[in-house]
């Protein structure tokens, strides 16, 4: 990405120079969270539902080999090829290879975020082949070469007139217009004109079912079926944590999906694929890509039981000042924190960290993933294996000198009072990131240790 | 050794201790009257939702609602005097022009306002995805509550292709504004029979 070298805190406060669109930026996720708290709170079964998914979840790891093995016998039982991949780079080579045996340079595809994760769309066009992405928002980053800053939202972080301008430049709308149902019926028939013309497409999965062989796909546009019902060649990625064991599960997790994140009922389509077209090929690649690894972390596993609602980002406090692209990985927020260091600890370290822990993540998450406790023990996992901050570090090291003894302890306090109160400037000043968006409370003139010493030898 | 076998063998390592898969169950709703709420339900995600007595009662309707329409595809038989009829897989690419597709579904369900449809009755898999505006015809006894007793009912069923239908295709990622036709249908009208036709 874009941002390979900036952390959280540097892209954030970028962001945040702008202060009415930090505003505006936070209130439209948290009108999300909100159309999400009205869909939930009229199920009286609710928190019955997310136990149950949790507990699916919980089996389904406790049992991936055994599901990825039969779930791969019945998919090609049903006709689907299924690939393996070990990492992005097999990933990315698996689906080239696919378009070449069919000779395609031009496909269409529809959101999938492990293909994001794989950077699969810089991939192929370096390899010379033209992917158009077909949902809304992802084609709208796309024409703005820019990553999703949101999961499901892709596009949360633009507005109408720059949406407008982009599709004045790319799509020749007329300048100026900035009406979103005009807008949409301009890409609507400028990516129509794509489904019917390339040959393959590319979808991701949402549920890949062990018993049937099958997977499903959600969408409210209807893109992965335009896509996949018009191409000769169908390429559905997943991830191994996708599998659930029964079809009827569906039934749990259908429920939760898209009320926990949008706050409809159900997307417009749950796509279920089982049996390639007549004519058609159909392939699934089955990606790990650091997977596994994770299901080692006892402490992180949970993680995999993610089915990518992005609740946790609607409702993070952090996310929603912040914005998706100051976390400079493909899942942004407060899952994607933990997700990313497994990826790799020292170039995401400072994620886990992006969090008040506040636990409202943990709170509305779907399948009841630990977030802020996982986000804190990673906190303990990278500082021990020495990915912080050397200043956090020295910082560190010198409370806990301070604090272990008790004579530097009082002295320590002594001086800090004396300079808040003599020499302000010390610490009033721009070095200091707590001095940023807060100002220093009056220096009292002692301490609680020295005020009740003196109080206790003079009884009233 | 292969990906496959790599990854296969990693995840057997690393899997924690088995638990046990919970009970699923069907939970009680708070409406006893699943037509009523389907009805509510599909109005409130941009769907039109008419109640009829047979097939005429739907010609009728449609006649008014697609006047200026150029092609009217059904894929059943009961419509073949007022629409193109639809029998065969041929190239989906000639679809692109279909206004209206008329499709025959399984059954809805009341929470969501969707329909189930399956390859076999659609004959072609992207006609209700095609299509400008979508028609779904289904029996009033075959709705369901929940999704939960949706999929009891597929349970078995045999299909290359299945997809549940909530309401026209839809976007809301300019700004968060709902826009009904994304790509697919930008209507969709339900009818309910009160009787097998």
């Amino acid at each position: 990405m874009q941002n390979n070298n900036k952390d959280h805190a540097t892209l954030a406060t970028a962001f945040n120079a702008d202060e009415p669109r930090v505003d505006w930026h936070d209130e439209t996720l948290w009108f999300v969270r909100q159309k999400r708290d009205k869909a939930v709170n009229v199920l009286p079964e609710w928190e019955a539902l997310r136990e149950t998914a949790s507990q699916i979840k919980n089996n389904v790891l406790s049992n991936l080999n055994a599901y990825l093995l039969e779930f791969e016998k019945n998919a090609q039982q049903n006709g689907i090829t299924v690939h393996w991949a070990a990492d992005d780079k097999e990933h990315n080579q698996i689906v080239h290879s696919i378009l070449q045996k069919n000779e395609v340079t031009r496909i269409v595809k529809s959101k999938s975020m492990l293909t994001e994760e794989c950077h699969l769309n810089d991939y192929l066009k370096q390899v010379g082949v033209d992917v158009v992405d077909t949902d809304l928002g992802e084609r709208i980053v796309q024409l703005a070469n820019e990553a999703p800053s949101h999961i499901v939202l892709p596009c949360i972080h633009w507005k109408k007139e720059e949406i407008g301008e982009l599709f004045h430049q790319y799509l020749g709308t007329p300048k100026g217009n900035a009406d979103p149902q005009f807008l949409t019926a301009a890409a609507r028939e400028h990516l129509r004109e794509k489904f019917l013309t390339r040959r393959a497409a590319v979808t991701g999965v949402n549920f890949a079912i062990a018993e049937t062989g099958e997977f499903v796909v959600c969408t409210n546009e209807g893109n992965a079926d335009m896509g996949a019902h018009l191409a000769d060649v169908h390429i559905a990625c997943m991830g191994i944590e996708k599998i659930i064991p029964l079809q009827k599960h569906l039934g749990v997790f259908l429920r939760i999906l898209t009320r926990s994140a949008t706050g409809q009922p159900i997307t417009t389509y749950s796509s279920h694929f089982k049996q390639p077209r007549k004519g058609q090929q159909l392939h699934l690649v089955i990606v790990d890509n650091g997977r596994s690894r994770q299901l080692g972390r006892a402490d992180f596993r949970n993680s995999l039981k993610c089915i990518r609602c992005a609740a946790c980002f609607n409702t993070c406090p952090v996310y929603r000042r912040s914005g998706g692209h100051s976390y400079h990985t493909a899942i942004a927020g407060p899952i994607g924190s933990i997700l990313a260091p497994n990826l790799d600890m020292k170039q995401y370290a400072d994620l886990p960290f992006a969090s008040t822990l506040c636990g409202s993540c943990t709170n509305v998450c779907p399948v009841k993933i630990d977030i802020h406790q996982q986000l804190y023990k990673w906190r303990q996992v990278l500082v021990k294996d020495g990915h912080a901050p050397t200043a956090k570090i020295i910082a560190m090291k010198g409370m806990a000198a301070t604090l272990s003894s008790p004579g530097v302890y009082r002295l320590a306090g002594k001086m800090g009072r004396w300079v808040v109160k003599h020499l302000s400037f010390v610490v009033n000043n721009k070095l200091n990131p707590w001095y940023k968006q807060r100002d220093l409370p009056a220096s009292p003139d002692q301490s609680f240790g020295e005020w009740y010493k003196k109080n206790r030898k003079n009884p009233k | 050794m292969s990906s496959r076998e790599r990854i296969l063998t990693a995840v057997k390592n690393n899997q924690p201790s088995f638990t046990q898969l919970p009970v699923v169950e069907n939970y009680v709703q708070p409406f006893t009257d699943v037509v009523e709420k389907y009805k509510i339900v599909l109005q409130s995600i941009g769907g039109t939702v008419h109640e009829v007595k047979n097939v005429d009662a739907i010609i009728e309707i449609l006649k008014v609602q697609f006047k200026d329409v150029q092609r009217i595809l059904s894929v059943m038989d009961a419509f073949s005097d007022y629409a193109e009829m639809y029998t065969k897989n041929d190239d989906p690419h000639k679809l692109d022009n279909v206004d209206v597709a008329i499709i025959k579904a399984h059954f809805g369900v009341a929470e969501n306002g969707s329909v189930w449809v399956t390859d076999d009755v659609l004959h072609e898999r992207v006609l209700p995805f095609i299509c400008q505006h979508l028609v779904a015809v289904i029996d009033k006894t075959t709705i369901v509550a929940t999704m939960q007793d949706a999929y009891d009912k597929i349970a078995g069923a045999q299909y290359g292709f299945g997809t549940f239908i909530a309401g026209p295709s839809k976007t809301a990622d300019i700004e968060q504004s709902l826009v009904l036709g994304a790509h697919g249908p930008k209507t969709m009208t339900v009818f309910i029979l009160h009787h097998q036709s």
